[in-house]
């Protein structure tokens, strides 16, 4: 029988968005329970039992687990695994540190990236930068591991009444990995994988200082901030908010590229959106191509312009 | 201390990728191939690692067809001492690829590993995190600070919510990001030099690997298209243009 294991991913205080859209790809599978690797915060339990689709929470509270440690948490996963058909987590910066290292520890092979379930050991995924995708199979002697790209699915409702059990898997825990800090940017603005709307700034912004324009504009439309790589590199913003093949993949209703040329690796982040708007002075540059409206001019004018007609 | 550096041959990056007639691959033929991007940033991270005094030797490892003896030169051209590498004309998946490094870490006993987070080719992120399990050592993916401190490490890692740094004791895997450093250019003397460097190949049969599940791969397609969009001329044309889409 299919049964199906969704590591939760969270802060310490809350289940991130990317638990309940890995949840929609759970279900497609089979009947899936939820695990929580916590210290204590039972809340966090409480709130998985609500995750429309979930059987069960398996709880594992203990002080190791209060912060996301992959060498941690990946032996315990492990042991848990021995009841399951499938391991998912997100295909987020948790998912892709943790996972791996049990799909080692079970000599599984991992599907990065399942964008879609063609059937119970069957997926679609992006490879090259989403410039192409693959079905990919797994083999019947082994446990299903897979992350799921959160840009793919849909939130699962949050009216479910899963039973919550605490599980103490029995596993050896290194101390060979210590956490030390989490610099998080403490933003007002919306979350970037999960705002319907983002307004995003590249290389074309030129500065720290001009990056006001972008968020004044984002303030306005209660949107997100992202940027390209090279905004990033050049330290005109920080660096969880780079979208593209190695920064975050999303898809809001509305995307706004503002000095963005559309190089592929930022475009593969952004080509589940629902509207894409460019403004680039360079009428030539890629982003046109696949966006629904362009619009070719200096975004020091256009930028200040729109935020002011929206009224 | 050593550290083992691996090395990935994929299509070069300002490459566009097509897809092969039949649908079960992408044309190779003719076409650009470089050092994953990410594993220049690895070579350049244990060449500064060295350079500082920290480690007196670089040896780059790689998998694949002999082909990727170009990419091992590339990584003994940036200042790497020698280079493995492991011949198979295989395809050789991430879990495929650990038990090789594992392999290799256990003859070579290096005090740092250092991968690419993730090859631009599959888009994987899997294998330096395997290896770590396989090696039960540590492990720092998506690294973008890397301070060494004795036997242990400090290393900065790029995630969702910001920076988060951990504290790692040595041996250990560290996979790369893009934002640690800026690879050195290759000068024309040192692509001389690294020609007289030893490269040494292994039959990837003669390291008694049990070949792990795999995964198969099959209907190569190009991503659904957007429909093509419009230019606007003013900001008033767009702002309609998203109201009458119900966006705004
Ligand atoms: C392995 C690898 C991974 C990568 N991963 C990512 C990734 O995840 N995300 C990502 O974004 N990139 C990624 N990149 C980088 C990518 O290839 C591009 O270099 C990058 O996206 C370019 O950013 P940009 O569009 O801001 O800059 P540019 O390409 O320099 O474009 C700037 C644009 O601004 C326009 N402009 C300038 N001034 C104005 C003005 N006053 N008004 C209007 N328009 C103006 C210009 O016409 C130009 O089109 C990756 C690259 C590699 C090799």
């Amino acid at each position: 029988m299919t049964r199906v294991l969704l590591i939760a991913e969270h802060d310490g205080a809350e289940l991130n968005l990317s638990t309940a859209k890995s949840m929609s790809c759970a279900s497609q599978i089979g009947e899936t329970d939820v695990a929580v690797f916590s210290n204590g915060a039972d809340s966090l339990a409480t709130s998985a039992a609500t995750l429309a689709g979930a059987a069960r929470v398996l709880h594992a509270s203990r002080p190791e687990n209060a912060k996301p440690l992959a060498a941690v948490l990946a032996p315990q996963i492990a042991k848990l695994a021995a009841d399951y058909t499938h391991v998912l987590a997100p295909s987020t910066t948790f998912g892709k540190d943790v996972l791996p290292r049990v799909a080692a520890l079970l000599g599984a092979p991992q599907v990065s990236d399942i964008m879609s379930v063609e059937s119970e050991r069957s997926y679609k995924r992006p490879i090259y930068a989403g410039n192409v995708i693959v079905q990919v199979s797994v083999p019947d002697n082994c446990t299903v591991c897979g992350t799921v790209r959160i840009a793919s699915f849909k939130a699962a409702a949050t009216d479910g009444n899963a039973e919550i059990t605490a599980v103490s898997p029995d596993a050896d825990l290194p101390a060979h990995t210590r956490y030390i800090d989490l610099q998080a940017q403490v933003s007002e603005r919306p979350d970037l994988q999960s705002a319907m709307r983002v307004v995003s700034g590249g290389r074309g912004v030129g500065s720290a200082e001009n990056f006001e324009i972008i968020y004044g504009l984002a303030d306005k439309l209660s949107a997100a901030v992202g940027a390209s790589r090279a905004a990033v590199d050049a330290g005109y913003v920080p660096n969880d908010m780079q979208i593209g093949q190695t920064g975050k993949i999303i898809a809001p209703d509305l995307y706004i590229a503002v000095g963005i040329s559309g190089a592929i690796q930022h475009v593969t982040g952004i080509k589940d959106a629902g509207t894409i708007v460019a403004i680039n002075k360079d009428a030539e540059a890629p982003i046109f191509a696949l966006a629904d409206f362009g619009l070719v001019g200096d975004l020091f004018s256009i930028v200040p312009d729109l935020e002011k007609k929206l009224g | 201390m050593k550290i083992l550096v691996c090395v990935k041959r994929v299509i070069d990056y300002n490459v566009r990728v097509q897809i092969n007639r039949q649908g079960d691959g992408v044309i190779t033929d003719g076409v650009k191939m470089s050092v994953n991007p990410f594993d220049e940033i690895a070579v350049e991270e244990a060449l500064q690692i060295r350079d500082r005094g920290d480690a007196d030797e670089i040896v780059a490892v790689s998998i694949g067809t002999s082909a990727s003896q170009q990419q091992l030169r590339t990584a003994l051209a940036m200042g790497a001492d020698r280079a493995i590498l492991v011949e198979s004309d295989d395809e050789i998946q991430p879990l495929a690829a650990a038990r090789v490094f594992h392999k290799l870490v256990e003859k070579e006993q290096p005090g740092l590993v250092f991968l690419g987070k993730q090859a631009i080719d599959d888009d994987s992120n899997q294998t330096g995190q395997m290896l770590a399990a396989l090696w039960q050592r540590p492990q720092a993916t998506s690294a973008s600070s890397f301070e060494l401190n004795g036997e242990t490490a400090r290393v900065t890692r790029e995630v969702d919510a910001g920076l988060e740094i951990i504290d790692i004791d040595l041996p250990a895997v560290v996979t790369v990001d893009l934002r640690l450093n800026e690879p050195r250019f290759v000068k024309m003397p040192d692509i001389m030099k690294a020609k007289r460097k030893p490269l040494e190949t292994i039959a990837l049969s003669e390291l008694g690997i049990d070949a792990p599940p795999a995964l198969e791969t099959k209907n190569y397609e190009p991503p659904p298209q957007r429909q093509a969009g419009i230019m606007v001329e003013t900001v008033d044309e767009l702002i309609a243009a998203l109201r009458d889409r119900g966006v705004l």
